[in-house]
Parts: structure tokens; C-alpha cells; sequence
């Protein structure tokens, strides 16, 4: 067992976890914050999608020890002072999701791939280009780690590009 | 996953050590690979080394006008270095034509460079693979074969490496730095990778013991001009079926200066020396494209799930190479 210390949505917990246990499981069974979802448990569907230190991973793949003493936020940590993140409105408003079970990985993948493209990240799309414009096709491919098996990908395009140019 | 130590060491010479003196230990960088392959029990150390406390995260200018880039940076941060996506603009887009976003933010520079090949029989421990347990055969010779090597192949094994990033990182002369407690070697990337032959097991020309603790890039002024081009099932989040790397310099309709590299088609990132040969000097035209393509395939072996590689890579070099002719390094 190793002692590590995580500031979970605000919160400091401090767990014992086998070096083998995954942040998703860490997440999911040691602190029940389900909103983290286990797909495909092999990153390649972006279910599980959490943000550390404010960056997007995919928890399945991760460690929990390696995330020691990280800020990690879930789904359940967007939400301010009772009102939904503006991304989580804007999925409800354009009716973001069908079963929903991909749903809080889509949106945590949202906030951050809003918060990657203003610090200047660029995408394969664009190329080399000094600042890409959030097209359509920009959006599909910062937003292709994330796998919608109803294909809501409509409403969720909706929902991002409002957020993106309000 | 099978239980197993977990130490974190808080420099180079420590994480040398944790592994000179435990056999079953592996190193783990971002982890996309390695968690998998313990979760599936195809890796199965007794010792994972965490990475994560070294400081090895860095990009920093080489006096010559290169770059030294650290292990441990993480792909996202090296696609979006301004200094790589002016000066190698392809090494930026093959980064991020690899993996996801949430992936690439993950990954680590080493760990790109180590990732083990996605060959559907590899990760199936119910399928003969000599890569995974040497001696019981090759499963993917005569079954589901389309994304598999045509180039420098072995009737042990037809598996790629999976990396776009190596592809341009072989195209530049990159070359990587390894720490180990017997010293320090310098290894190009174009020979880092091995091809089959007769033991597919062994990957790298790396010994377990050997820490990849950094990646320089030469500067190469032809590689402003150059960008990388993948060739895939789906528009994004999928492995290269071909993948070309490619830089050009053309003054007066003459090539002066090539660079180019293919992915998707064999065991390691494959450096198209006989076509840049070919293309120096001689016209900057399509049909001379197309004979310098066809001259670095004319060994490729294929199978009849593959076949279609040669072809696909053909027109990808070819289309590459006019869009560079044509100027604009970018996408």
C-alpha cells in the first residue's frame, strides 16, 4: 500500500492505494465520485476522461499513485456555487448526449480542449497555423478521444461551438 | 493487473539504479502503453519505476541551432513548441496526428519511443505471436493482416511500430540520449528500432537496464519545409495504414535537398534512403516522385490483407512531395 495525497473537485483526501490500482478505480470505488466512466478501460473511447492540474487524461490508464498530490476534477467538480459549467448547459440546451454514458467524459474533454485551444495548442487540422479558428473540423478533432456510441455527435458540436463563440 | 513494487526516485542516477538492480523492473513515463499492457498481462514487472520525479521536462536550444528535448516532455507540450513547429514543422503535426488529445497530454517524448507494436495478436494471449512468446508462431501472417508491414518484414513476424512521432523523428536525425550505471550512449532513431529477423521479441537496440533520458534534434534547414501526412481508417484517433514524413527543397525545379520517412509500413520508422537518393538532384516532378517511391518499395513483401500498402504509400509520397513543391509546410 502507499499513502498518497489527491485534492479531489476542493476537497484534500488522503488514500491507501495499491501502486496498481488505476486513478479511474480510485475515483470510481475508493471516493464513489462515479461520474467517471469506465468504457473501454483501455483508452480508447474517452469515458473516463478527468482533468488533472487542469490538463484532460484518460483516468483508465492512469496510475493513481503516479497522481499523487495532484488537483484532479471529475464531472462532479464543474458545477459552481449550485449553477452548471456553462459546457454542461449548453450539452443540456442542444441535447448533448442520448444514453449519457459517455456524456462526463465528452464534457470534461470540452472544458479542457476550450482551455487548451486559448493557450494556443495546435491541432493537426490547423497545422502549424500561429492561432486555429474553432471550426467545425477543429472542434471534431480536438474532441476525436471521445467516443459517442449513440452518435450525438451533432448536439454535442452544437453544444461546444456555442460555448466557443458566445 | 499483477501486483507489483512501486518506487519513484527522484533523479537520473537513482532511477539508473532501481533498475540495475531489480531485472524484473520496468520504467513507466505516461503510462498509455504500459498500464494497458499490465491490465492485458503482456508486461509483467515486478518493479514499476516511476519517472515522474525526475526533471527531464524540458525543451532547450543545442548552441549548433538544434533543440534538446527531455524524455519526459510530454507530446502535447513538444506539437506545440514554438521552435518545433517553426523549424520541424512536421515532427509537430505527426504528434498530433497520433492518439487523442487526453493520450498525447499523457504521453512522454521516451515512452513514445518505446511503445510496443498494436498487431491485434500480440495483445491476444490466445494467439500464436513470436513477438509475445517467441517460438509459437505468427498468427497475423495468414489472418487479419491489413495493417501490417510490408517493408523489412520476417516469416516470424509482420507487426509495426505504431508511432508517428518516431517517423519524423527518423526523417530529422534525431538522436536519442540513454543513461544507464555502466555510462552514457548516444543511439540515432533510425536505429533504435530493430527489424524481426528471427527474434521479433527484441524491439530495441536498448538494454533494460538503459534510461532514455533525452532526444536531440540536428538542425536540418530543409525541414521548415516539410510536414507529415497519415493515411487512416477514420479522419483522427486511428493507427497509420501509411504515414509519410517528408521535407523538400526545390530551387529551379531541381530537388536540392530531401528528407522522408514512412510510418505504418514496417518494425521501425522507415527512413526512405533510397529515395531521397534518387530525388536529389533530379526534377521536382511527379514522375520523378513516383520512380523514387517505387525504388524504396520494390522490396516490400506483402500479404494479401496489405497489398494495397504499396500502392497507398506510393501516391502518399508522391502527394506529399507536390504539396511541399508547391510551398506550404502547413496542413
Amino acid at each position: 500500500m502507499t499513502e498518497i495525497r489527491m485534492r479531489v473537485n476542493g476537497v484534500v483526501h488522503s488514500l491507501d492505494v495499491e501502486p496498481w490500482v488505476s486513478l479511474l478505480d480510485a475515483l470510481r470505488e475508493r471516493l464513489g465520485l462515479t461520474g467517471p466512466k469506465k468504457g473501454c478501460d483501455q483508452g480508447a473511447c474517452g469515458a473516463c476522461t478527468v482533468l488533472a492540474d487542469g490538463v484532460r487524461i484518460n483516468a483508465c490508464l492512469a496510475l493513481a499513485v503516479q497522481y499523487a498530490d495532484k488537483e484532479i476534477t471529475t464531472i462532479e467538480g464543474l458545477a459552481q456555487g449550485g449553477e452548471l459549467h456553462p459546457v454542461q448547459q449548453a450539452f443540456i440546451r442542444h441535447d448533448g448526449f442520448q444514453c449519457g454514458y459517455c456524456t462526463s467524459g465528452q464534457i470534461c474533454s470540452a472544458v479542457a480542449m476550450l482551455a487548451e485551444h486559448a493557450a494556443g495548442m495546435p491541432s493537426v487540422v490547423s497545422g502549424s497555423a500561429a492561432r486555429a479558428e474553432l471550426t467545425d473540423a477543429e472542434i471534431r478533432e480536438r474532441m476525436s478521444g471521445n467516443l459517442c456510441r449513440c452518435g450525438a455527435y451533432n448536439g454535442i458540436l452544437d453544444a461546444i461551438r456555442e460555448v466557443a463563440t458566445p | 493487473m499483477r501486483p507489483f513494487d512501486y518506487v519513484k526516485p527522484a533523479d537520473v542516477a537513482a532511477a539508473v539504479r532501481a533498475v540495475a538492480t531489480a531485472p524484473g523492473a520496468k520504467f513507466i513515463g505516461g503510462g498509455t502503453n504500459l498500464v494497458d499492457l499490465m491490465r492485458e498481462g503482456i508486461e509483467t514487472p515486478d518493479t514499476v519505476v516511476d519517472l515522474g520525479g525526475l526533471p527531464l521536462d524540458g525543451v532547450e536550444e543545442l548552441p549548433d541551432g538544434g533543440l534538446r528535448i527531455g524524455a519526459l516532455v510530454r507530446n502535447s507540450a513538444l506539437a506545440a513548441d514554438q521552435r518545433v513547429r517553426g523549424r520541424y514543422p512536421m515532427l509537430s503535426q505527426a504528434i498530433l496526428s497520433g492518439a487523442s488529445a487526453q493520450l498525447r497530454n499523457m504521453a512522454t517524448v521516451g515512452g513514445n519511443l518505446l511503445q510496443r507494436t498494436r498487431c491485434p495478436y500480440f495483445y491476444d494471449q490466445a494467439a500464436a505471436c513470436n513477438k509475445r512468446a517467441p517460438g509459437s508462431g505468427c498468427d497475423a501472417l495468414d489472418g487479419f493482416n491489413r495493417g501490417h508491414a510490408v517493408l523489412g518484414v520476417s516469416e516470424q513476424c509482420i507487426a509495426t511500430h505504431p508511432s508517428d512521432m518516431c517517423v519524423a523523428l527518423a526523417a530529422l536525425d534525431a538522436v536519442v540520449e540513454v543513461e544507464s550505471v555502466r555510462g552514457t550512449r548516444r543511439i540515432p532513431v533510425a536505429d533504435l528500432h530493430r527489424l524481426p529477423g528471427a527474434t521479433p521479441d527484441v524491439e530495441f537496440e536498448l538494454a533494460a537496464d538503459q534510461l532514455i533520458t533525452a532526444v536531440e534534434l540536428p538542425p536540418v534547414p530543409v525541414a521548415a519545409n516539410s510536414r507529415y501526412r497519415k493515411v487512416r481508417d477514420r479522419a483522427s484517433y486511428a493507427f497509420a495504414l501509411v504515414s509519410v514524413a517528408a521535407a523538400l527543397e526545390v530551387r529551379d525545379g531541381a530537388v536540392t535537398a530531401a528528407r522522408l520517412a514512412l510510418g505504418g509500413v514496417a518494425a521501425k520508422p522507415w527512413r526512405a534512403r533510397e529515395a531521397e537518393r534518387l530525388l536529389v538532384g533530379g526534377p521536382a516532378s511527379e514522375e520523378s516522385f513516383g520512380r523514387a517511391a517505387d525504388a524504396e518499395l520494390a522490396a516490400a513483401t506483402v500479404r494479401p490483407g496489405n497489398a494495397f500498402k504499396v500502392a497507398l504509400a506510393r501516391a502518399t509520397i508522391v502527394a506529399t512531395l507536390r504539396d511541399l513543391t508547391h510551398g506550404g509546410s502547413t496542413a
